[in-house]
């Protein structure tokens, strides 16, 4: 009914990002370009996983019938995404905190003049 | 050298796009052999309702140690670079 | 923070907190696990960053490494316990005894006494994820000194 439009709203969050990366020069900004990033692959991934008309892969009070006449969406997919957004914080915490450190070697946050303060 | 810039963002755009629109339809998945054995077998094998769970901590649990450790070092990463002002 | 922050973040920091270890307890029977309910939990700790400033938690650091330490350690001794037939084989489940309940086929009320291995590292990741998360909100909250408390 929907069509693609999961993956397309997926590719258009990775494309958001890679704007983002492109068109910006403050370093938190770019930290929110690789977040939209990473959300973008995450919803592609947890959408990969989806089957058509299926309930969550959960025993406790699901609907009379699954597996067998409701099908249950894939637990892999989900799994791996729960993996990939616990690793997704721990990569953002890491990049903010080099750019609280990059701010206060520099006092700026700009690349440009990042860049030109060399040594 | 910005119209460049465009241009190639435009030219990646319609690729993701491609991609997206011709993939599988959704919510149809191919190669489902795995995901169903997870489904049919995870209450008998690990006596687990919730199946995520039980593919996140038994099936693969050699994912979520990985994950454990990559959060270990981040925490690790964040700890040495902050030591100096956060005492 | 203002008044009416901290009173907001002492009316909240429970039910947050209670609410993350429910979410943490219930990971093998309900969506949830422990990622979620230990990120739910770091953010009640986060919580009380913003309100109450970060130097009130300052002491708290070594406690969040040891809880941490004893997280990690746990996960993988509980991933050792199954060796006898591979690493991260689910030894209690379906035992009888400490979480070893067999559940029906099929769609069921659940039961919290199933799951064998699973709430045990649901537990253990959640300490893990939580004192990873809180730590990190700690010392990024420590860099800012007192004057924005």
């Amino acid at each position: 009914m929907i069509g693609n439009l999961p993956f397309v709203a997926a590719m258009v969050l990775v494309v958001l990002g890679l704007w983002t990366l492109m068109t910006r020069r403050n370093l938190i900004k770019l930290v929110v370009g690789i977040v939209l990033i990473e959300n973008g692959v995450n919803l592609l991934l947890v959408s990969l996983g989806y089957v058509r008309g299926g309930v969550a892969p959960i025993y406790t009070y699901a609907p009379e019938g699954t597996p067998v006449d409701i099908p249950m969406v894939m637990p892999t997919p989900q799994a791996l995404t729960l993996t990939s957004i616990v690793i997704g914080v721990a990569t953002t915490a890491l990049l903010l905190t080099l750019a609280v450190l990059i701010h206060r070697h520099r006092g700026t946050l700009d690349v440009r003049k990042i860049r030109e303060l060399r040594g | 050298m910005r119209w460049l810039r465009i241009a190639a963002l435009l030219v990646v755009f319609g690729f993701l796009l491609g991609a997206a629109v011709w993939m599988r339809p959704f919510g149809e998945p191919l190669a489902t052999g795995m995901d169903d054995h997870f489904i049919e077998r995870s209450q008998e094998e690990v006596s687990a309702n919730n199946t995520v769970t039980a593919v996140l901590f038994d099936y693969r649990g050699f994912d979520t140690l990985g994950e454990a450790t990559v959060l270990f070092c981040a925490v690790l990463g964040v700890a040495l670079v902050l030591r100096r002002w956060a005492r | 923070m203002s008044v009416v922050v901290r009173t907001v973040a002492r009316l909240l920091l429970a039910p947050v907190a209670i609410f993350g270890a429910y979410v943490v307890m219930h990971g093998h029977l309900t969506p949830g696990g422990g990622f979620q309910g230990g990120a739910v939990i770091a953010s009640a700790i986060a919580l009380v960053v913003v309100a109450f400033g970060a130097q009130r938690l300052r002491k708290q650091k070594k406690t969040l490494s040891v809880l941490e330490d004893v997280g990690a350690t746990a996960f993988a001794v509980l991933a050792f316990l199954g060796i006898g037939v591979t690493f991260f084989y689910n030894a209690l489940a379906g035992t009888g005894g400490l979480f070893g309940q067999t559940v029906p086929i099929g769609p069921n009320p659940g039961a919290l006494n199933t799951g064998g291995l699973l709430p045990l590292m649901n537990w253990a990741v959640g300490l893990k994820v939580l004192a990873g998360l809180g730590s990190m909100v700690l010392l990024l909250g420590l860099l800012g000194g007192d004057d924005d408390r």
